[in-house]
């Protein structure tokens, strides 16, 4: 088991490798499918420092607001990541992000821009909403709220030994292409 | 890492304990025009939310024991069923994707649509509020969110599927539809060049491998199956999600069908996808198939794929008003 905080240096990730189960903690933010279409069509500058270093997590979550105005996550487990395929590899290597959270695996061009920029892709339990919820120790901020919608918000969180796999590295290794390159030789075979 | 962790949920005394209804609340069925199903429909979410069906429950396990103790898929099948145990404690949604609100409600003559359509709109719009639901329901092209839950055009979310029965009793089902295992829902049409897939069951067979070798992880394995053979474009996938209701281990009534289903969960399970794709021999939990009547120039096989998550509950009222919830 690997411990990693936030902010993480390219010469960490770049020790990583497809199979390495992680412990993230610090600041982690959330992005989905209106947030990665802004980022890359927009690229806001205030999105700079929020991001460098740091680790997207795709995930829209259910919140509850408090009454003295804070916030508290409910359930906070990852989406699928695939659709954010056009735009994550722009997005890593315009922001220097150094990982990106989410289920299900990319492709190739999110491959490619971990390679470049030096980062990983770290799989989350899908579907474990209350589970990973317990590991977020409190809610730091939130951007366009208003614009994007809950689920879709840019929310800053500070998570504590958040569960993860390392399933595509910076070195090109991804275990999705392994599990998808088995499972359809394997498909083949149950079709003859 | 490699111990079992054991489902024990909340007892059915203390899930009653907590529930909406005042104690003893019966419907009045002597006036089935003016029944409000508002507080039994949002209790029934509230289960929904938080709390799986036993059947999923019991596959789960039945899965995470079969695979090698400490392997990625037996740790992430330990994780989901420590994630039962919470969600089901705490009261709280089992995930962030609450899904689509599909309900299907069938009731006797005399029962008001318009409504019923409006008390179960309300209380998904309180189950919201209570942060049981996630708003999921979104303009398509700006994408703004409106916030309830609620379609204020076309009354679409959530999704009210009725029909009038011949029993005195008033059932409703709900489905609580994960967009990501939504997404990799699939519908053929047969003979299929590209599979080799022609208008027999081997093609039907091919579809159904194709589909869930597509999918891989990405709609939370081990999923579960609902399988339509025939209809036509929305027949067929109407009833394709509709037996996602059917609980898993129950015998299909057409022998064949289930020869058929129980054949195919096997060799889906020998594709090596796993849970949530990691690899393993939990892939799927369960298909449930049915053949329908089609046109004879149409041959669409619509497949349906639930999550692991499979949240989804029946609601009766009894003739006597007395209400009991299944999940």
């Amino acid at each position: 088991m690997i411990r990693l905080t936030t902010p993480i240096t390219e010469e960490a990730i770049r020790q990583l490798k497809v199979g390495d189960e992680v412990l993230l903690n610090g600041n982690v933010v959330l992005s989905r499918d209106m947030g990665h279409k802004f980022m890359k069509e927009q690229k806001p500058d205030w999105l700079k420092p929020i991001l460098e270093n740091m680790v997207i997590y795709h995930c829209g979550p259910v919140v509850r607001k408090n009454a003295d105005g804070t916030w508290t996550f409910v359930a906070a487990g990852p989406t699928t990541s695939i659709r954010e395929e056009p735009y994550q590899a722009d997005v890593i290597e315009t922001y220097k992000v150094r990982g990106v959270i989410g289920k299900g695996g990319m492709g190739k061009k999110t491959s490619e821009g971990l390679q470049k920029t030096g980062a990983v892709y770290l799989h989350a339990t899908g579907g474990a909403g209350s589970l990973l919820a317990e590991r977020v120790k409190r809610v730091v901020d939130v951007k366009m709220l208003e614009e994007f919608g809950s689920p879709e918000a840019f929310w800053i969180i500070e998570v504590e030994d958040f569960p993860l796999v390392v399933t595509m590295d910076s070195h090109g290794g991804s275990l999705h292409e392994i599990v998808a390159q088995q499972s359809q030789d394997r498909a083949k075979a149950l079709m003859a | 890492m490699s111990e079992c962790v054991v489902p024990t949920l909340t007892s059915a005394e203390v899930v009653a304990s907590k529930s909406l209804l005042p104690q003893g609340w019966k419907a009045d069925m002597s006036n089935l025009a003016g029944l409000d199903l508002t507080l039994c429909a949002m209790e029934l979410l509230r289960r929904t939310t938080s709390r799986l069906p036993q059947d999923v429950i019991d596959a789960l396990v039945q899965g995470r024991d079969a695979e090698e103790p400490g392997s990625r898929a037996f740790n992430t099948l330990n994780d989901m069923v420590r994630n039962i145990i919470l969600a089901d404690g705490n009261v709280s949604p089992l995930c962030q994707d609450t899904g689509s609100i599909i309900f299907w409600v069938r009731h006797p003559f005399g029962f008001s649509q318009r409504a019923a359509r409006k008390q179960l709109r309300a209380a998904v719009m309180d189950a919201t509020k209570r942060s049981w639901l996630r708003p999921n329901c979104v303009e398509s092209l700006s994408g703004k969110n409106s916030g309830t839950n609620m379609d204020p055009f076309h009354e679409h979310h959530p999704a009210i599927h009725f029909e009038e029965w011949d029993q005195p009793h008033i059932e409703v089902s709900v489905m609580q539809k994960g967009g990501g295992s939504e997404n990799v829902g699939a519908q053929y049409r047969l003979p299929d060049a590209i599979l080799g897939a022609g208008r027999d069951i081997k093609g039907v067979r091919k579809c159904i491998i194709d589909a869930v070798v597509k999918a891989q992880g990405q709609g939370c394995s081990p999923g579960i199956l609902g399988v339509s053979i025939g209809g036509d474009r929305v027949t067929g996938w109407e009833r394709a999600k509709e037996l996602v209701l059917r609980k898993l281990g129950t015998a299909n009534p057409d022998p064949k069908m289930d020869a058929f289903e129980k054949e195919l969960t096997r060799d889906l399970n020998t594709l090596g996808i796993g849970p949530m794709g990691y690899g393993g021999a939990t892939t799927v939990l369960g298909v449930s198939a049915e053949e329908m009547y089609r046109h004879p120039a149409s041959f669409y096989v619509s497949i349906a794929y639930m999550c692991w998550s499979s949240r989804r509950g029946t609601l009766t009222l009894a003739a006597d008003g007395q209400p009991s919830y299944d999940l």
